[in-house]
């Protein structure tokens, strides 16, 4: 009996050291985010008094607004255009037989396995040949790299899970194969679509290198670039306050998507890890 | 799947006309993805690896000229009879870039996959508030990795961070340590950081693992009285293998390319300097673009080794049990 509750109160504080390590530092951005003044050099556990100056100060001076217009505008046409390209290739990949496909898929997934570094100097280049160097459709371009495989790859093995049955019926109708994507299997995709867009969205708004390497101007980065280069070089005083409530900024529509969507998300993840 | 392709083969002996229509509009909806590909990543990894053995500057991209295997490895013979290598291959600093990646992939992975396999096992029993935790847990790999860095920067503050605060309070630090700045420490604190940010990611994919274990495998151990210990190292531990090889390949492969953790948390600093942050330097900071090139193209070698390894023997252990 006392073995057993030893063993379950060794149980729920192994349970509560894992949550408070995962969520403390997120607590603390918080925490920081808003104090105001001096206080913010004072280390506390708990909230004393509570401002919004910082919050008010990011959102109203600089550019950050901007930026986050930025990263939606980028992230959400990187999701539109990977899923409209990914749905496509996926029904060629996973439901007509041509020769060369196991080739195909293999390619695709090795392209995920690019280490960035490794087309930055090729893209550079290329992203000022095509003179959209510093705009959003440089970074909307070169984050395909990493969308794109990953749409394909998780909608191929779902699409190839769905029964023949629906395929035959809208055959012998004489349907087109573009029918039968728009048609039959889009309607029954949402779920995968849900999913793969939903990591796509994570994937381009935290992307860093590719933004620090693309944009030069404050107007055009994207948050994760502007939060990382805040304040600027040269500058003495660190403003951590301006960068804390920038990061709750940043951070908080992305953990409530994540959480309303958690199994959604999990289910990708594994979906996509473990198979790929 | 093969009852697919063979049903619906079935459909169409006398209507060849239309199985070639179906050939032809696979090509066609694969055409758009595949100029994409080729434009967003063949291309400019082809690009890179021709910098590679160029002389060009950021300044004067166009102007390359080929120089051959100079950016790796060159010999200077001086009139005074001493020779000189220069290039890649005999800087030390790309060698200590080199010993920094691999000492970061593989500490950090090993203690991810330690501290994945907890919270998955946790996860994987039955109590209450699992949902909860189990939210709270997807919390770090939700927030971006700058955003993590900056924070972990705020708290690893030398003068005013509640690390040192707590680890002063708790007597386990004589003084305030830098952290980020002191080169005994900034490897250490990237590590920590890296480890709370993808141990969610590893204890998930060990989680779907733990699942598909039927649950009557433990029954019959209980019964049979089993001790838990044997029955982790004995049934649990060899049953996800797979999944947990799977998972330690993908963060290894990731962590082989670490750059912006590394690049905010640390910035400057020659101790924990990775491979990626090193190629970006030399390509954008230090105007020595075909240099940057080559060591761009080193570290695309490397991991496309190591991935044609892992493939090459994941394919053995992997698939070989799967089976």
């Amino acid at each position: 009996m006392i073995a057993k509750l030893v063993r379950g109160a060794a149980f729920y504080a192994l349970v509560s050291v894992i949550v408070v390590v995962a969520v403390f530092p997120f607590y603390y951005a918080i925490l920081t985010s808003l104090k105001s003044g001096t206080a913010l050099f004072e280390v506390d556990y708990w909230p004393k008094a509570l401002s919004l100056a910082n919050y008010v100060s990011v959102l109203t001076t600089g550019t950050f607004l901007r930026n986050l217009g930025n990263s939606l505008l980028i992230a959400t046409v990187v999701v539109a255009l990977s899923l409209l390209l990914g749905v496509t290739a996926a029904y060629s990949l996973s439901r007509i037989r041509f020769r060369g496909r196991g080739l195909l898929l293999i390619t695709i997934l090795s392209v995920s396995m690019f280490p960035q570094i490794a087309v930055l100097a090729g893209l550079f280049e290329l992203i000022r040949a095509l003179g959209i160097y510093n705009t959003p459709p440089a970074l909307i371009f070169a984050y395909m790299i990493f969308t794109l495989p990953f749409t394909v790859w998780v909608l191929t093995t779902f699409m190839r899970d769905l029964p023949v049955e629906i395929e035959e019926a809208a055959i012998i109708d004489g349907a087109t194969p573009w029918i039968i994507v728009s048609k039959v299997f889009l309607p029954l995709m949402w779920p995968a679509l849900v999913t793969t867009g939903l990591l796509a969205f994570i994937a381009a708004w935290n992307e860093f290198l590719f933004a620090l390497t693309f944009t030069s101007s404050s107007t055009q980065r994207t948050v994760p670039v502007a939060i990382a280069l805040f304040g600027g070089a040269g500058q003495f005083e660190i403003p951590w306050g301006n960068i804390m409530a920038a990061s709750v900024i940043v951070t908080v529509p992305l953990v409530v998507l994540v959480l309303v969507f958690q199994r959604k998300i999990v289910a990708g993840l594994t979906g996509g890890g473990v198979k790929g | 799947m093969s009852t697919v392709r063979s049903s619906i083969a079935a459909l169409l002996p006398r209507r060849s006309d239309l199985r070639r229509q179906r050939l032809r509009s696979a090509w066609l909806f694969l055409l758009p993805m595949l100029v994409v590909l080729t434009a967003v990543a063949g291309w400019p990894l082809v690009r890179t690896i021709y910098f590679g053995f160029t002389d060009a500057s950021l300044t004067n991209i166009e102007g390359a000229r080929w120089i051959g295997i100079g950016n790796y490895f060159s010999v200077l013979s001086l009139p005074s009879g001493a020779t000189l290598y220069d290039g890649l291959l005999v800087d030390p600093a790309w060698w200590r870039a080199v010993w920094n990646t691999v000492r970061f992939t593989v500490v950090s992975v090993t203690l991810e996959t330690i501290f994945g396999m907890i919270v998955a096992l946790v996860l994987n029993a039955e109590f209450k508030g699992r949902a909860v935790v189990r939210a709270a847990v997807l919390i770090p790999w939700a927030i971006p990795t700058i955003v993590s860095a900056k924070m972990w920067t705020w708290m690893l503050n030398d003068q005013f961070g509640i690390i040192n605060d707590m680890l002063l309070g708790l007597g386990l630090i004589g003084q305030k340590i830098a952290w980020t700045a002191s080169p005994d420490t900034a490897m250490i604190a990237v590590v920590i950081v890296d480890v709370w940010k993808t141990t969610p990611f590893m204890a998930l994919l060990i989680l779907a693992g733990l699942q598909m274990i039927p649950g009557d495998i433990y029954e019959a151990a209980e019964i049979d009285g089993v001790h838990p210990l044997k029955v982790f190292w004995k049934i649990t531990l060899p049953l996800i293998r797979p999944a947990l090889v799977v998972a330690v390949i993908f963060r290894g492969l990731d962590s082989l390319r670490v750059f912006d953790l590394i690049y905010v948390l640390t910035p400057n600093n020659l101790q924990t300097k990775s491979m990626s942050v090193y190629a970006r330097e030399f390509l954008f900071d230090f105007d020595k673009f075909g240099y940057g090139s080559a060591a761009s193209t080193l570290l695309f070698l490397t991991i496309a080794l190591m991935t044609i390894a892992c493939i090459a023997v994941g394919r053995v252990s992997v698939s070989g049990e799967a089976r």
